[in-house]
């Protein structure tokens, strides 16, 4: 094993200004997840709390075994993107472990609009359920919702991937073997009420949970029945007459310890194959990271430094390291786990995506997980690159990007521009987790270069009418286009919308991976076969 | 001298026994009962052989199964050790009759003794000075009155036939005569069959100093030295010492000779102790004999360089004494504490229970152990609940003392009370080095021996936090992939830090901690105060560093329950859980057994209606009686015990149906 060397000086005037930028930007990730964590505010979780319900994110950590750690996913869900705040899309969702077994957990907020399902929510949930089935993961759901967001029907139900996606989920994932478990601790109405009613087992909190796929008030406009919301669906309804429910908890804690014992009865066990060791932490302070790759996507830095601050024993050993420089590619442990990188060291070349494609092969052959560090301004453009076969030698990495079925990981650490985005396993390419840095963008082109060609266009426009375009005119015109591309680029407005599975603090990205790795290795790694390589 | 000898005891005088007799080349058999087949002195005898049931009446009591045992596998010697047998007359006779030696004095020089009022008949004519008082043969409560009125308070009522503090009390005033009588003579009639009383001066400071004499069958007797036992708790002893301090070389001669005459009066053989009450003024009167070897013989043994076992083993060959009295000297100062399962907090009640945890001082010549049980043993209520005696020996009393409390600190027991901390305190407590000794030392010092723990609530919360934290990172692996960062316990959170909650119950009070997982330890938090704690477990020790003060502590962890050991104090608490049961509401907890015991009286049967507070059963247990009452108004469903049975604690005793008084 070859150990990396670092080179740089913390106390150079560059790693101090970058580290300081980075710092904000991380400090600034953290209070924006402090403030979502309170989901809908002081008040209403008072109100939850009055009425001897658990928060959410409370329910969670009982549920968790002692000290387990937990993988949150999307925590950025829907910031920013409705009219109104919805933290966390209403919905909080990650991996930790129940019982011993690593499990995918999620959890309606009701103090977030009643927990009621916005596009996102429906999305952030399917994502999670995705996540789950892809790495074997039994699901817990801790329902405490109203269903579907009313106002926003249109975009939460008709379409493939809109409400009714959640219990086709179940029922497949149910059929693979991946139990599914509800904990109703709240309401659980029409379409909700088939995530119990669709589980393995599920368990019913006395007096707060109901499960129905009508509530009081449709109830009496259908029928003119008047019944009351535990009379028509309460934990008694369901644990003694329907059979809805399987199990009656006294409260919130006591659910969740039968929750626990639910997991403790799958008769599991993780199915690793890959030849793991004892971790060891990396030689170097992971928060060098801040100082090594700051926020200014322009300033280059050596992705070695960054992989040296990743890996056990900072230990990497490139493969082809003198061929193809811009892509960097080895092997190293991340948390004990081996792992084949795949990082990008400047703009991609036809031999380093040839280097890209053979490496990902060897990992595939040999059912290594990949990661990959994006960095990338996309392939080399010209009429020498395109002569000498650019776009073939690309579409040899895509096509082994794409075909790899070993587990693969993507973390943004910078640029994520145009084809560099998929040969380096972008979201297109079902990472089995994408997260990305505070100071990473993303879109098709940079914004400057996007506001470049529009502008040349218009200007060809313009002149071949005869008429005359001012600098100032052009800048103008190019301004709210690179603006636009900027706040469409930040990792904020891209988590929003769950393009990522969240934004992460670079110190953390070293347990996030390994999280991932371990979660992923709940699944046998298959076979995987490539299409046709072009040559 | 014999080749094989059968020990009828058990526990830590028949370790003791068996440790001698081993060191002389002879082999030993050990008698045992169902609850101690898996016991010390059955393991390190030669041969063993099971009496029956655990109650000693069916055991170690059946003198005739035990002689029987001795017969058939041909030991020439039986030795009693102490209680039991060791002063029974027709087992001693039953053994000379059989021909088997009693390693003890004649059946005739324990009869002597064996009535208190008969003995000290004996010990006036042989000139042996005595306490004032009444020890006739006329029992009428008019009679006892009248001499009690002679006698003058406060006196001792003693049965006659009595021993280990049964049967006796202290009056303070003809008031309360009658009523003590009584109960006396009850205990007394219960634990001996014999209601008979004797009257005494009761001396209100006085020293309990006991003289060991010897005698071989040749009729030469040697004293050795005496032993202080003033220390004593419900009249019985909690530490001694020998020599007794500020003893001088002629009253020391003056009680000897009087303890030899004594012995000499009654033809008596092997080892005995003569009981002297020793006053403020250096006058002594005789109290008893006791003949036998005493639990406290070590303290002798230390200061004499002899091993009383050996000496005893020889007397009963026929061999004559080993020295002779100009022979014997003293070398030094020891004490010996007596290391009980009991409470001291609640009145020195005996306890029961499972030693999950032990570990002993390490031996060396200053420092011994005696002792019967192992880890994992049961101390039940079918025998003595002493579990061992800490003996110690240095150059003066002073280093004797210190030596005690420091193997004291490292003597450290969980899964039951014991009284090592009150042990401690006693050896640390100015008036006992300072050698100001009376019967009624811990009653008089009662602030000094009970004083409020030294340790500090919190520190101790944030060491016990520490050592669950650190226990329960074993056992929580994947084995099937045992590296997972999910295996690590440090609740790790995303873009955020998550500060655990960890409960902790003292007694009642629940204490509420909070744990910041850090790098290289933890910040654990207790109510505003917020610690930096870097911790590491290896067996039983507890590495600690807690902002910056490095300690190791020591711990037991039963299921969730914790002990912790640190300076000789101890700290339990037992992290808690939020349980809850499968929809049982009933609060019925205190209708099981409080400990183990025997029902004494069964008050209800199945059927009837109850009112709240109501007894429903009396038990027995530790010689206390203990009412089980219903909690609430009912109907007696079911009864599940009858008078006479024995129930472990917890046990479910009655089943009761609370009639609900909806409020509509």
């Amino acid at each position: 094993m070859t150990v990396l060397q670092s080179k740089i000086n913390p106390r150079s005037d560059e790693f101090r200004a970058n580290f300081e930028a980075m710092s904000k930007a991380v400090g600034d990730l953290r209070e924006k997840v402090a403030a979502i964590e309170l989901g809908g505010g002081p008040e209403y979780q008072a109100r939850h709390t009055a009425r001897g319900k658990l928060l959410p994110r409370e329910r969670i950590n009982r549920l968790l075994d002692e000290g387990s750690p937990f993988l949150e996913l999307s925590q950025l869900a829907a910031f920013g993107v409705y009219d109104e705040d919805v933290p966390a899309a209403g919905v909080i969702a990650g991996i930790g472990r129940v019982s011993g077994t690593e499990c995918m957990i999620v959890a309606n907020d009701a103090t977030v609009k009643g927990g009621s399902y916005y596009p996102l929510t429906v999305k952030k949930h399917l994502r999670a359920q995705e996540i789950a089935e892809r790495n074997h993961l039994p699901c817990i759901y801790l329902v405490d919702s109203g269903g579907a967001n009313l106002p926003r029907q249109d975009d939460v139900f008709p379409d493939r991937d809109h409400f009714g996606r959640i219990f086709y989920n179940q029922a497949r994932m149910s059929a693979k073997g991946i139990a599914q478990i509800a904990v109703v601790m709240g309401l659980c109405t029409a379409g909700g009420a088939y995530v119990p009613a669709m589980a393995d087992e599920s368990i019913i909190v006395r007096e707060q949970g109901t499960i129905f796929l009508a509530g009081p008030p449709l109830v009496k406009a259908a029928t003119g029945e008047v019944v009351s919301a535990e009379d028509l669906g309460g934990a008694d309804v369901h644990c003694k007459t329907s059979g809805v429910a399987d199990h009656y908890a006294e409260n919130d804690v006591h659910a969740l310890q039968i929750a626990r014992s639910c997991i403790a009865n799958l008769n599991r066990r993780k199915p690793l194959e890959l030849a793991t060791q004892p971790p060891r932490a990396p030689l170097f302070d992971p928060e060098e990271l801040y100082g090594i790759v700051g926020t200014d996507l322009k300033k280059p830095f050596d992705v070695r430094e960054v992989i040296a601050r990743l890996v056990d024993g900072s230990e990497f050993d490139e493969f082809k390291k003198l061929y193809g420089t811009t892509l960097v590619t080895g092997f190293a442990h991340i948390h004990g786990y081996p792992v084949g990188i795949v990082a990008n060291n400047g703009i991609l070349f036809g031999e380093s995506a040839q280097k890209g494609a053979h490496f990902i092969e060897l990992c595939c052959q040999r059912r290594i997980p990949l990661l990959f560090l994006q960095n990338i301004t996309g392939f080399m453009v010209g009429q020498k690159a395109e002569s000498e076969g650019i776009a073939k030698h690309g579409a040899k990495m895509v096509t082994a990007v794409a075909c790899a079925d070993v587990p693969k990981f993507t973390v943004l650490i910078g640029g994520s521009f145009g084809a560099g985005n998929y040969g380096m396993c972008g979201r297109a390419y079902s990472p089995n987790m994408l997260w990305m840095w505070p100071n990473a963008r993303i879109s098709v082109m940079g914004g400057e270069q996007a506001a470049g060609v529009l502008a040349t266009v218009k200007r060809d426009g313009l002149e071949r009418k005869g008429e005359s375009w001012s600098a100032e005119d052009e800048q103008a015109f190019k301004q709210p286009i690179i603006d636009t591309y900027e706040a469409q680029g930040h990792p904020y407005y891209a988590s929003a919308r769950l393009w990522d599975d969240g934004v992460i603090d670079p110190a953390q990205t070293r347990d996030v991976i390994g999280m991932g790795l371990s979660a992923a290795l709940n699944k046998p790694i298959g076979e995987t076969r490539f299409g046709v390589f072009r040559m | 001298m014999f080749n094989k000898i059968l020990i009828a005891n058990r526990g830590e005088i028949a370790c003791r026994v068996i440790k001698t007799a081993h060191r002389l080349g002879i082999r030993c058999v050990a008698v045992y009962s169902e609850a101690d087949a898996n016991a010390r002195h059955v393991a390190m005898a030669d041969e063993a052989f099971l009496l029956g049931p655990a109650p000693t009446s069916e055991s170690y009591l059946r003198a005739d199964k035990i002689i029987e045992i001795a017969r058939n596998t041909g030991a020439q010697a039986i030795h009693p050790g102490y209680g039991f047998l060791s002063e029974n007359t027709d087992f001693a006779k039953a053994c000379e009759d059989n021909g088997i030696a009693f390693i003890g004095p004649p059946a005739s020089a324990i009869a002597a003794m064996g009535s208190k009022s008969a003995a000290k008949a004996i010990m006036q004519d042989a000139g042996v000075p005595l306490v004032p008082g009444y020890h006739g043969a006329d029992q009428s409560p008019a009679l006892l009155k009248q001499e009690a009125e002679k006698c003058g308070f406060p006196l001792l009522l003693k049965a006659v036939a009595g021993g280990g503090g049964k049967g006796m009390r202290v009056v303070e005033s003809m008031a309360e005569f009658d009523e003590a009588l009584t109960s006396a003579c009850r205990e007394a009639k219960n634990a001996f069959g014999n209601p008979d009383m004797l009257i005494e001066k009761y001396l209100t400071q006085p020293r309990h100093v006991e003289i060991q004499v010897f005698c071989d069958q040749a009729g030469n007797g040697v004293y050795l030295a005496e032993r202080d036992c003033s220390v004593q708790r419900r009249h019985q002893k909690v530490i001694e010492e020998a020599p007794a301090p500020g003893l001088s070389d002629e009253t020391r001669r003056a009680m000897g000779e009087a303890a030899v005459r004594a012995a000499q009066a009654i033809d008596y053989v092997g080892a005995g102790t003569v009981e002297f009450l020793y006053d403020v003024d250096g006058s002594f009167y005789f109290m008893e004999m006791n003949t036998r070897l005493q639990v406290e013989h070590p303290v002798t043994e230390m200061i004499t360089g002899q091993d009383l076992v050996e000496w005893q083993l020889r007397v009963a060959a026929g061999q004559p004494l080993p020295l002779a009295q100009d022979e014997i000297r003293i070398d030094g100062h020891a004490f010996e504490a007596r290391i009980y399962a009991e409470d001291p907090d609640h009145d020195f009640l005996p306890a029961t229970g499972t030693l999950r945890y032990l570990r002993t001082p390490s031996e060396n010549r200053h420092v011994r152990v005696d002792t019967g049980v192992i880890e994992g043993d049961e101390v039940s209520v079918y025998y003595d609940p002493m579990i061992a005696k800490l003996i110690v020996w240095d150059d003066n009393r002073e280093r004797a003392l210190s030596r005690i409390a420091q193997a004291l600190e490292e003597y450290r027991i969980a899964g039951l009370k014991t009284n090592v901390r009150f042990l401690r305190n006693l050896a640390l407590a100015e008036p006992f080095r300072a050698a100001d000794l009376d019967t009624g030392f811990i009653e008089k010092h009662r602030s000094l021996l009970f004083p409020q723990s030294k340790l500090d609530r919190d520190y101790c919360l944030v060491m016990a936090a520490a050592f669950f934290l650190e226990s329960g990172r074993e056992g929580r692996i994947n084995e099937a992939d045992p590296w997972s960062p999910f295996g690590r316990q440090n609740a790790w959170r995303l873009n955020s830090r998550y500060a655990r909650p960890l409960q902790l119950a003292v007694g009642d009070e629940i204490h509420d901690l909070r744990v910041l997982d850090l790098d290289n330890g933890y910040e654990i938090s207790v109510g505003d105060a917020s610690y930096r704690v870097r911790a590491g477990l290896a067996d039983d020790a507890l590495e600690l560093t807690i902002n910056g003060h490095r300690l190791t502590v020591h711990g037991h962890l039963d299921g969730d329950d914790l002990t912790l050991f640190d300076q000789g104090e101890q700290f339990a608490c037992r992290l808690h859980r939020e349980t809850f049961g499968e929809s049982d509401h009933q609060g019925d907890a205190s209708l099981s057994a409080p400990m183990n015991g025997a029902v004494v009286a069964v008050l209800v049967s199945a059927g009837q209606q109850v009112a709240r507070g109501e007894t429903l059963v009396i038990m027995e247990a530790m010689k206390m009686e203990h009412s089980i009452k219903a909690p609430v108004n009912g109907v007696v469903s079911e009864v599940f015990f009858a008078e006479g049975e024995l129930v472990s604690e917890g046990a479910e005793l009655v089943a009761l149906e609370s009639t609900v008084e909806e409020a509509s």
